[in-house]
């Protein structure tokens, strides 16, 4: 195959050049992730009105949750956000194979987070200590303790579905690796993915002192 | 005599899949056109069949149950299936990207994407009607749709569905007008549409996530209980209202900032003159867009906030309505010494000065502490926002339709039916709408069934005149749709307007234009050229 | 005295009214004045620039912006709207700080109706009964939903929350019947929740709040049973003439059969009657919703026994 061909291979018939294209999705990229910190946003509202007024519930209620798991799946967190950006650099090197071990090794580290998460909740579930209307924990003093457990299961539950969400991506751009669709000059939709792999990541590390660590 | 061209983006490719799988940006306008004409018509019915309600005290042709469901449904529609995608998603999406010289959206797939969210979205929020309806109005507010037996949960899942598309279109429109523009086409050089759903998506990709995550939470209030905004379990019903606003008042922006995109486009062609305070008009979007975040609170000033954050949150609210009083008196400017032609789309832009002026003075009644307290949930709020949605952006939108119908289709519509129409939604729109303001300053609380025999001539009023607005839009459901086989060839450039889509033919090629685009002039330079007017 | 209002407003009821109503006015006035300019100047723009009064094609004047024009039009508006914004501010904290001296009267709004406690042990039900020229303070929550209290004539209107106090006041200029409004949507009686403020001089509310504390004697229970149907708010959901409302209708219905949610059938008697006053979503008839609120502490035993002797002798 000849370059030019290879060229109009990815270069979409309504732009003009690739450098357009890449600074188009690049763009996309960021404002999308302005979306989703302010989708969060509004949970990080109502966390921090919620612990304003009931600042000893949520002290007491804090207690339950483990710390030692959710350090442990900080590091496994930040672990992934490294291979993910060495990922790119190996791409942008051509190295394909050690791009497809590092995107794999990714890939392992989210699946080991939600493994972790999974103990974390089964726990908690079966101490009875759910959101709403469906706790019945008995042992944390303050006013509606039960709105502690809303706020923790909603606010790791839609990270954990933007973790999963993000396993599927990274699964995908490690497919599209394996079948040569990239190569050191085009390799957008992995830097693409690294972007919201690095903001999953970052959210979790809001979330984990905000959680865990109330002093 | 004008020609049909021989291939364009209506013919190119034929069949319902060549629809349904378009990434024509062109075509993704129009099944989005088809998607809120529909929801207008039902939006319309609902109004229709509220007003027949009112015309007597006590019950006409329904009990209380279904005439909550009908005006919750009513604003429901209007707003999310039919406003917000309104002049964005259809005549933006049909118009940007041929405005800026450009072949089609930054993305086009995910500008299809959209299209199917806002379908799936608009069925599942139809699909509560049959699972029991809703009676909460619009708003939604807690704890009554926590309690309320009807089906929140359908309603606020399509809301939050509606939301995605939303936030995609914004997304896809402002990488566009960033990266797309043609070579030439300098940020102060794009027509001032442009800068309208510029502004317009800023707010639709900050803003609507709010509202994702405040419709999901209620949603998880109904399911689980939280407890975030259900008295009941400990949490604040307050709370909603503040989460609700902070997206549900930047979306009045959503809804406004395009149609004055709209209008300056119409006031100067049909002026034949360059507009008046450009940076003025395009610098005022951005700073309604901004300032648009900070002005939630004045819609609870007497929901028991303190006095103080009132104070404030009515202090921007007085910030925010200066902007949109210099676009008014900027679109007036430009009409001095112009060459004006009242053609069909000029019309709509005249309807919606006056109507829209009367909006927004109304709304400093509104923004104004002591006299909200009595005009709060009053007919008088219903009356305003009425004049600004409808006779601002309906208006805006109904311009900009008889403005590029020609674009669209390659053919004219019938202009002494157009001003037949023109003149009955003009009237009937004043005589529904301006006799609720007296009602409101009268006490009468908006959203009630039943009322006080005092009231029952002004309501009576409003009735007869939703029935000549009614008509109006018939006859322009007739003849718009007549002519798109049977209407006069309209030629590439009907109204003579300088702008970009113009310069292809009618309708345009597949690609947008025949070469690409370079500007060589201004979006509204007529001191130095006389446009040719294709059809007169 | 002034009854009918003017072309907006209503009467001016209450002391601080009167203010509003001028801060109204000159809104009103402001406005028209600007939109007299706006109509004028598209209208006559329009006719003076009309294409048909041009006689060759010409290109226009290219007139980009005018800053002198563009101050003057960006200035005036914004002096104007802060003036209007410092004066509603101010008058909204004198409808928003309680004199000293007020009366307190608790309100409570629930679904769908008003109940007033007095502190000298009075309840009424939709009938706030205030003395004229004497400042009232309301202390308001809600039962379940959120509601708004509004009286027109008074320019009065603060939101009844479930979940803690909320605090208007007023004081009556003259004696008078007015409307009192629910103006937060709360369902399906919200546009029944209708009550009557009742301003009386001083002397007359002395002895109302006299009768108040002996209600009804002298009244067969039938008639005080009547009386109470209308006053305890049972007439905004059921009807006593067989019409379909919120409710079932309570003719004709003692010592038959009725139908309820359960597919169950009991037979209507007194204790059925109690039960479904204190105890409403006990047995819920057929077709229903589960919407009425408990008397429980609203109404006494006398009362109780009056209503049911009412529903016995409806036909």
């Amino acid at each position: 195959m000849s370059t030019p061909a290879k060229h109009s291979a990815y270069l979409a018939h309504h732009f003009s050049d690739s450098i357009q294209q890449s600074d188009s999705a690049k763009l996309g990229m960021w404002i999308f992730l302005l979306t989703e910190i302010l989708l969060f946003g509004g949970l990080f509202v109502a966390y921090a009105i919620y612990r304003a007024w009931n600042p000893d519930m949520f002290y007491n209620a804090h207690k339950y949750l483990d710390v030692t798991l959710g350090a442990l799946n900080t590091v496994v967190l930040i672990t992934s956000s490294l291979t993910m950006a060495l990922s790119i650099r190996c791409m942008q090197l051509g190295n394909r194979k050690r791009t497809m071990h590092l995107l794999l090794v990714t890939l392992i580290l989210a699946g080991v987070f939600l493994i972790v998460k999974y103990f974390e909740y089964s726990h908690k579930i079966h101490l009875g200590q759910l959101p709403g209307k469906y706790y019945t924990f008995t042992g944390i003093e303050g006013n509606n303790p039960h709105i502690f457990f809303s706020i923790y299961f909603m606010m790791t539950g839609l990270h954990g579905i933007h973790v999963l969400a993000g396993m599927g991506v990274i699964g995908w751009i490690l497919k599209r690796t394996s079948r040569g669709d990239f190569s050191p000059e085009y390799y957008t939709p992995i830097e693409l993915t690294g972007l919201y792999w690095h903001l999953v990541d970052m959210i979790w590390i809001f979330l984990f002192p905000l959680l865990y660590l109330i002093g | 005599m004008n020609t049909m061209p021989e291939k364009h983006y209506l013919n190119e490719k034929r069949g319902w899949k060549s629809w349904l799988f378009t990434l024509d940006h062109k075509r993704i306008g129009i099944l989005y056109l088809y998607g809120i004409m529909a929801a207008f018509l039902v939006g319309g019915v609902f109004a229709m069949l509220v007003r027949l309600e009112l015309l007597h005290p006590g019950r006409d042709l329904m009990d209380a149950k279904t005439y909550n469901q009908f005006f919750t449904l009513h604003g429901a529609v209007m707003i999310f299936l039919f406003i917000i995608p309104s002049i964005p998603a259809a005549l933006g999406n049909f118009v940007l990207p041929q405005m800026l010289g450009a072949k089609d959206v930054a993305f086009p797939k995910l500008n299809l994407a959209s299209w199917y969210i806002y379908v799936v979205g608009a069925l599942v929020a139809i699909y509560s009607i049959y699972a029991g309806g809703v009676d909460t109005g619009w708003t939604f507010y807690t704890p009554y749709s926590t309690t309320t037996s009807t089906s929140v949960v359908a309603m606020t899942l399509g809301a939050f569905i509606l939301g995605f598309s939303s936030i995609f279109t914004g997304l896809n429109f402002i990488v566009t007008i960033h990266k797309m523009r043609a070579p030439g086409m300098t940020w102060f050089k794009m027509p001032l549409f442009i800068w309208g759903l510029y502004a317009t998506a800023i707010i639709q990709v900050m803003a609507t996530p709010v509202l994702g995550i405040t419709l999901l939470l209620l949603i998880m209030e109904r399911v689980l209980a939280v407890g975030i905004f259900d008295p009941a379990m400990g949490g604040d019903p307050v709370l909603f209202q503040h989460f609700f606003w902070f997206y549900s008042h930047p979306a009045v922006y959503i809804m406004i900032l395009p149609g004055m995109g709209i209008i300056s486009e119409l006031i100067a062609t049909f002026s034949q003159k360059k507009i008046f305070g450009y940076k003025a008009i395009a610098f005022s979007s951005l700073a309604i867009a901004f300032i648009s975040f900070l002005v939630w609170g004045h819609h609870m000033f007497v929901s028991g906030q303190s006095q103080l954050a009132s104070m404030i949150f009515s202090f921007l609210t007085f910030l925010v309505g200066i902007p949109s009083g210099i676009k008014v008196f900027n679109w007036v400017a430009t009409m001095y010494k112009g060459i004006i032609r009242f053609d069909t789309p000029m019309l709509y832009a005249l309807a919606f000065l006056f109507l829209f002026t009367i909006g927004g003075l109304t709304g400093i009644f509104l923004g104004t502490l002591a006299t909200d307290v009595h005009l709060h949930d009053t007919y008088f709020v219903v009356a305003h926002f009425h004049y600004v949605m409808m006779g601002g952006t309906v208006m805006a939108f109904l311009g900009g339709i008889h403005f590029w119908w020609p674009k669209m289709w390659g053919r004219m519509f019938n202009k002494k039916w157009a001003l037949l129409s023109w003149l009955l939604i003009f009237i009937g729109f004043n005589m529904t709408f301006f006799t609720q303001f007296i009602l409101g300053t009268k006490g009468m609380p908006r959203r009630y069934y039943n009322y006080l025999d005092q009231y029952q001539p002004l309501h009576a009023f409003s009735s007869y005149g939703s029935w000549v607005l009614g008509l109006g839009f018939l006859i322009m459901a007739v003849y718009l749709f007549y002519s798109i086989k049977r209407g006069p060839v309209a030629g590439n450039n009907p109204w003579g307007s300088l702008t970009f889509e113009w310069k292809s033919s009618s309708p345009p090629p597949v690609a947008n234009f025949e070469t690409e685009p370079i500007l060589k002039h201004g979006p509204y330079d007529y001191d130095k050229i006389i446009p040719e007017r294709t059809y007169s | 005295m002034d009854t009918v209002g003017t072309l907006f407003m209503p009467p001016e009821g209450s002391t601080f009214a009167g203010e509003i109503d001028s801060l109204f006015y000159f809104i009103v006035y402001a406005s028209m004045v600007i939109f007299g300019i706006v109509l004028f100047g598209m209208l006559f723009f329009g006719l003076r620039y009309r294409h048909s009064r041009h006689i060759a094609e010409a290109t226009t004047p290219g007139i980009s912006h005018n800053t002198k024009l563009e101050l003057v039009w960006s200035i005036i508006p914004t002096v104007l709207v802060l003036i209007v914004f410092f004066w509603g501010f101010h008058v909204f904290m004198k409808m928003n700080v309680v004199p000293k001296d007020a009366m307190e009267i608790k309100v409570t709004g629930q679904k769908w109706f008003w109940s007033f406690d007095y502190p000298e042990g009075v309840t009424t039900v939709n009938e706030l009964v205030v003395p004229a020229g004497i400042p009232v303070k309301l202390l308001m929550s809600s039962q379940d939903v959120i509601h708004s209290f509004f009286v027109p004539d008074f320019r009065v209107k603060m939101d009844v929350l479930p979940n803690r106090y909320s605090v208007t006041w007023f004081e009556a200029k003259r004696p008078g019947i007015y409307n009192l409004f629910c103006a937060e949507f709360c369902g399906d009686g919200h546009s029944e929740m209708i009550g009557k403020v009742k301003v009386v001089n001083e002397r007359e509310y002395a002895v109302w709040l006299e009768e108040g504390t002996s209600q009804g004697e002298g009244l067969s229970p039938e008639q005080l049973g009547e009386q109470l149907f209308r006053s305890k708010a049972c007439i905004t959901c059921h009807s006593a003439e067989g019409q379909r409302l919120i409710g079932p209708p309570v003719n004709g219905i003692f010592g038959h059969d009725v139908v309820l949610k359960s597919g169950q059938k009991v037979i209507v008697d007194e204790n059925y009657l109690r039960q479904s006053i204190l105890e409403p979503q006990a047995d819920i008839v057929a077709g229903y919703d589960p919407v009425m609120p408990t008397y429980q502490g609203l109404l006494n035993d006398r009362q109780i026994d009056a209503l049911v002797a009412y529903i016995k002798s409806l036909k």
